[in-house]
């Protein structure tokens, strides 16, 4: 009788304690649903950004040498790229090489643009990246539709020839690069490249366009559309069986990627001030390519993090001269071990580590 | 009138007849079973339904509507859903979204409103998870939905399955060998879901099987394909009494 009693009380506590958990639970789904964009998450976000903006601002004032202020350009080209790109071959799961010749629509478009109109600097600027990213747009959807039925290796060949297409067609071309004193328009061999844009890319400029393409892949891969999109890439079968439109969703997610990519172009031509078509060449698309795989493909986080080390270390491994690239490439390798072994895990494993990168999945 | 009604359904591979003169009539709310020996043609006619290939001669009618010549989301959207013989999930994803990507045709909102997170966003993801969660629960999945598909046992991958295509509220489902590699207990369990979702979401099964018990156990009507063509029609009695079938699964 007594042992039967005990039972029914552990009994009980049990039930007690699984309600207790499922109420946990659900509380926590009501945190985690939030019915609106003015949330608290939302809030901390803007927050952070704001104070990312001012902490930028005054590193870029009065703490950093001329060196590193003129990398703060490139680093933010760089994430943006990276991270369009990563939305291409992480999240769609494509494996496109064609990211450099965006990059040269976009420099090229955005470049004629501004040297061309008279409108005041910050417009003219504005104007410019939305044309640049446009511009490369619709390239990305004219290729993408007979480009996109291919898969794998056949996808990385053709993007790969594409990139190569652009830049001979753009040698090739006569640029107008605006007007000299006479009022006479100056035309201009492609493959002398554009010279004369006016540096307007500036630390603002760059930051606002890398917070709102990071915002926009991020929001994207979280909705809808990017549920539909990690579907083809997880079973392409499976996701036509359920209805999914693919060829026209790999288009899209083609296209945002190549706008972004057009985007990076426009400001990397407005940092360097002059631009040739070789240097958007199918290095330069296998480089942000390696940002991608470094950071680890379908993570924005890593994207972003691969991006702004390996842009630095060439500047910051300088001093070792001749053997620069030499110790560049070893860094890789060894990210990339130390990024598959157990070490990382058991790093991972630990008590703070382990939160904080669980806590981030959840709210991705 | 039948839900399905199929005539004359034939596909060639070069000189292989895989399908020949195949006749399929199946009623609204039908429990309808499709088996054979390997290489009989069932999952081609299940390929064939879902428009993964076209026939070469015969007609597909879904409620009245030919669905020749259709891609396989128009079908989909049409109202045919089915699983796959060989799982296929979408791996990398929690249980949730994959029954969430299922409802995509159901709850649109368009891409700005997911980029710039308008209110809409808000309301259909809450609509999506809602519907997700009620359609999980049914297949006792719920406790799950955080977890990577991969990562579920493999019972339960089946039922995720059927769980995403049923998302899409068809009005036929086609589910291929849903017990294959399951132990008896997890087949019975599975019998009774089937009968469950059935009553519940009021649809039509056609169902590939090579587990005699579940198909006699729920299947109204049997189809028997031997080589491509038919080799019976009717109650799982007669099927399963018929000589014609006996020969055919354990030779003279």
């Amino acid at each position: 009788m007594k042992k039967n009693n005990t039972n029914q009380k552990i009994n009980h506590n049990i039930s007690v304690k699984n309600e207790k958990v499922n109420l946990n639970a659900i509380q926590k789904e009501k945190k985690a649903e939030a019915k609106s964009a003015f949330n608290i998450k939302n809030l901390v976000i803007l927050l952070c950004i704001i104070a990312g903006y001012f902490l930028l601002a005054y590193l870029v004032e009065y703490r950093l040498n001329r060196q590193f202020k003129s990398l703060i350009v490139p680093i933010g080209a760089n994430i943006i790229l990276a991270v369009s790109l990563n939305l291409v071959v992480g999240f769609l799961g494509e494996l496109s090489l064609g990211h450099a010749g965006f990059m040269s629509i976009g420099a090229f478009t955005g470049a004629i643009f501004t040297l061309n109109m008279n409108l005041p600097g910050n417009i003219e600027f504005f104007l410019a990246i939305i044309v640049g990213g446009i511009m490369a747009a619709v390239f990305g959807f004219l290729i993408g539709i007979p480009v996109l039925r291919l898969r794998g290796d056949y996808l990385a060949i053709v993007t790969l020839a594409f990139t190569e297409i652009i830049r001979s067609i753009i040698n090739t071309l006569s640029l107008p690069a605006g007007k000299d004193k006479a009022g006479e328009l100056i035309v201009k061999k492609g493959a002398m490249g554009l010279s004369g844009i006016e540096t307007y890319a500036n630390y603002t400029w760059i930051y606002i366009a890398a917070v709102i393409s990071i915002i926009v892949v991020v929001n994207l891969v979280n909705s809808r559309q990017g549920r539909i999109i990690t579907s083809i890439r997880d079973n392409h079968i499976a996701a036509e069986s359920i209805g999914i439109k693919v060829s026209r969703y790999k288009t899209m997610a083609f296209v945002i990627g190549a706008f972004f990519a057009g985007v990076a172009g426009v400001i990397n031509g407005h940092n360097l001030s002059s631009i040739k078509p070789v240097d958007y060449d199918y290095n330069r698309s296998i480089n942000i390519l390696v940002f991608v795989v470094l950071g680890g493909m379908g993570s924005i986080k890593g994207s972003i993090i691969a991006a702004t080390i390996l842009t630095l270390l060439p500047e910051v491994l300088r001093p070792i001269r001749n053997y620069r690239m030499l110790m560049y490439a070893i860094v890789l390798i060894a990210i990339m071990l130390i990024n598959h072994s157990t070490w990382k895990s058991r790093l991972q494993g630990n008590n703070l580590l382990s939160k904080i990168f669980k806590k981030e999945q959840v709210s991705e | 009138m039948a839900l399905l009604e199929v005539k004359n359904l034939g596909i060639s591979f070069g000189g292989l007849r895989a399908v020949d003169e195949v006749n399929l009539s199946i009623k609204k709310g039908q429990l309808f079973g499709l088996i054979g020996p390997n290489g009989a043609g069932k999952t081609t006619i299940f390929n064939l339904l879902t428009g993964v290939y076209q026939p070469t001669d015969g007609t597909i009618l879904l409620d009245g509507v030919s669905i020749v010549g259709k891609s396989t989301a128009e079908i989909s959207m049409a109202g045919i859903g089915r699983t796959f013989q060989n799982i296929r999930l979408f791996k990398n994803m929690s249980v949730l979204d994959n029954v969430k990507a299922a409802l995509h045709n159901h709850e649109k909102y368009s891409l700005l409103a997911g980029i710039m997170r308008l209110p809409l966003y808000y309301s259909k993801e809450r609509q999506m998870n809602k519907t997700a969660r009620e359609i999980l629960k049914v297949f006792d999945l719920d406790k799950e939905e955080n977890y990577l598909a991969s990562n579920l046992p493999y019972g339960k991958q089946r039922k995720l399955e059927i769980a995403r295509a049923l998302a899409t509220r068809p009005k036929l489902l086609l589910l291929d060998e849903p017990a294959a590699g399951m132990n008896p207990n997890e087949t019975a369990e599975l019998m009774d879901t089937i009968r469950l979702i059935r009553d519940k979401f009021d649809i039509t099964i056609l169902l590939i099987e090579h587990d005699m018990k579940l198909v006699s156990g729920i299947c109204e009507q049997i189809l028997v394909l031997n080589f491509g063509t038919e080799l019976a029609n009717g109650t799982p009695e007669e099927v399963l009494n018929d000589p014609a079938v006996i020969t055919a699964y354990l030779g003279e």
